[in-house]
């Protein structure tokens, strides 16, 4: 009926909204829209060579791909892990899981300079490694190792919960109905967990994309070899070019933002049948 | 296929499920496992599939050792209280799982279609082929689940609790529904379940069971009319309980005596009677005997074609106790009582079940 208010059982619809809009606007979206109202400083052609320079594109091949490969070595990594957890007891599983947090707490650079420290050409793991051709420290792989640490916690925490409710009983259901356990997990479980494992590869990827601290001590950062966006931007800054840096910035921000929405229109779509069966 | 479980043996830690359990199970049977909560029927009937396994006894299907075979090899088909539909499958996909998963022999796509058809259409569910589980009722989703069972040619079938999550109705629909099924292809069923109205109801025979060891094996009827066990008896249906002493035909409680047979039992042995609500009789000019358990009338339900009244019993001073019994009337014999609620009256039972008194908790 027009001009008849439905009753709500929630109240404050309109206020939780309002403030939510606001709450968003003030924290993400004022300083996110500053990055472009700064970078329309340049001309298009202005702007196109900034973010177009090589450099600037080897960061973007290095951040990206990178942060997209690390996400997806912790997919496979953080999965067994949430599964050792959930699945087995064993001694010392307590502690096991809380040490799964600690790349959250860890300040970032400290990670970095642990890391970098082990790998480097005379650290306890890079001593075996360099001999055999294999350098991590001041490389593109060092930066995959630096990503792959802080990015694990991601994974484990966004699978974990869903892993342990999932029953075993769809397991034993799909053995009894004659299927191996490979065929069990690949046809069962992993469907079932897949809308979490990509959320928990999106978290790791952004994660992994805005990352900083740890990155640039075990990088190197050598131009066009081991430079992340991230550190181009700090230069950029630190040369007083404000606007370059913003506009290396918006590229950023538009591609992970392209990249995110991607992730999760897949989880979306995995998810749309994924409900609870009971 | 015939099934036999010899001598079964299964803790967990501490506790004893299965603690000796010998039973044979013959081809074409539909088997009920009843007995309360943790008295280990399910741990059974899991052994029985191979998803768990016992600590010592051995499985035997169709008369060979099976103890050790994986539950991909058994041939039996489970079904479990709470479905466990893959929920990322529909409907189709989920009844034809166990033919795609085949590796030798995988019948062709067509050949599956008309199999997953004939599956749906035998379940009176092919309408739903397209659907998602979450898109179904419980009783729909237990029905697929059974066809997702028989796909692949199951030689036993076993279900768990299978009605157990489902409302009153539906179960009761779904009881006669799985008898018919049952009838029409004859495959060797057991079913758990700790509701005494479905098991008698449904099974050929019916094993109970308490703690972990048989208590009874046998046709509904016998095991209702015949309980070899104060359990099986009290497990069954409502009981009425008379502690006492054997005199002559008679068992003596307190002062008063029920008369009846006593068999098999000798002068003053301490025994304790059993008698259902409907076997017991109200009677009311009782005035200087002691034949009949005296008691007090608490409520009178009497609605429909039999009545029950709720009594207590009364001691020797005329004071109520806390003993309650519940007895059934047809209608036309309380018409003829006239009771009251607060009336005192005498209990007789026209049949009494009688066991050791050492034998009962």
């Amino acid at each position: 009926m027009p001009g008849v208010r439905s009753p709500r059982v929630l109240p404050g619809f309109g206020l939780s909204v309002g403030f939510t809009v606001f709450y968003l606007s003030l924290i993400v979206l004022v300083p996110l829209s500053a990055v472009f109202i700064k970078s329309a400083e340049l001309s298009p052609a202005e702007f196109w060579s900034v973010v177009t320079a090589p450099r600037v594109m080897a960061s973007y091949r290095l951040s990206f791909g990178a942060s997209l490969l690390a996400a997806a070595i912790n997919v496979v990594f953080g999965l067994l892990l949430a599964w050792s957890l959930v699945r087995y007891s064993f001694p010392g599983k307590r502690i096991v899981d809380a040490l799964i947090d600690l790349p959250f707490a860890l300040p970032t650079a400290v990670a970095g300079i642990a890391l970098t420290a082990i790998y480097a050409g005379n650290g306890i793991v890079g001593q075996y490694l360099e001999p055999l051709g294999i350098k991590v420290a001041y490389t593109p792989l060092g930066v995959v190792v630096a990503l792959i640490f802080i990015g694990v916690p991601f994974v484990v925490r966004t699978v974990q919960p869903v892993l342990e409710d999932l029953d075993v009983e769809f397991e034993e259901a799909a053995a009894s109905l004659g299927a191996t356990r490979w065929q069990t997990v690949r046809r069962v479980v992993l469907p079932m967990l897949a809308p979490a494992l990509l959320t928990g590869f999106a978290m790791a990827f952004a994660r992994a994309v805005g990352e900083y601290g740890s990155v640039i001590f075990i990088a190197g950062n050598m131009p066009m070899v081991s430079e992340i966006t991230p550190l181009i931007i700090i230069t950029k800054l630190e040369q007083y070019d404000y606007v370059g840096a913003t506009a290396v910035a918006a590229v950023m921000l538009i591609v992970s933002f392209a990249l995110l929405l991607i992730i999760n229109g897949l989880q979306a779509w995995t998810a749309r049948n994924n409900r609870s069966g009971r | 296929m015939s099934i036999r479980v010899e001598n079964i043996q299964r803790s967990f830690g501490a506790f004893k499920a299965l603690d000796g359990v010998t039973l044979d199970f013959p081809t074409g049977e539909l088997v009920a496992l009843l007995g309360p909560s943790g008295c280990g029927k399910t741990t059974l009937l899991r052994i029985i599939a191979g998803l768990d396994f016992a600590d010592s006894g051995r499985i035997l299907l169709d008369g060979e050792d099976a103890s050790s075979t994986h539950v991909r090899e058994r041939k039996v088909g489970f079904v479990f209280q709470h479905y466990a539909l893959f929920r990322h499958m529909t409907v189709f996909e989920n009844v034809a799982f166990g033919l795609r998963v085949k590796r030798k022999g995988r019948p062709l796509d067509k050949v599956i279609r008309a199999k997953v058809t004939e599956l749906l259409k035998l379940v009176q569910l092919d309408w739903l082929a397209d659907r998602y589980p979450a898109q179904l009722s419980g009783g729909q989703r237990q029905r697929i689940a059974l066809a997702r069972a028989l796909a692949v040619g199951p030689s036993v079938l076993l279900l768990d609790e299978p009605f157990g999550a489902l409302d009153a109705k539906v179960r009761k629909e779904l009881r006669r529904w799985l008898r018919r099924l049952h009838d029409e292809l004859h495959i060797t069923s057991i079913f758990v379940t700790h509701d005494q109205e479905e098991a008698l109801e449904l099974a050929d025979r019916v094993v109970v069971m308490n703690r972990g060891k048989v208590e009874q094996v046998g046709a509904a009827e016998d095991v209702y009319s015949n309980p070899a066990t104060p359990f099986v008896y009290e497990f069954l249906g409502a009981v009425n309980e008379f502690r006492g002493n054997v005199v002559g035909e008679g068992l003596q409680v307190g002062t008063d005596v029920i008369p009846q047979v006593g068999r098999g039992y000798g002068n003053g042995q301490q025994v304790v009677g059993f008698a259902r609500p409907h076997e017991l009789d109200i009677v009311v000019d009782h005035a200087n005997t002691n034949v009949g358990v005296p008691a007090r009338v608490n409520r009178i339900l009497s609605f429909g074609p039999v009545a029950r009244i709720e009594l207590s019993r009364l001691n020797g001073g005329g004071e109520t106790t806390e003993q309650q019994f519940e007895v059934q009337l047809p209608a036309q014999r309380l018409a003829e009582l006239q009771l009251t609620t607060g009336q005192a009256v005498r209990l007789l039972s026209s049949r009494l079940r009688l066991f050791d008194q050492g034998s009962v908790k």
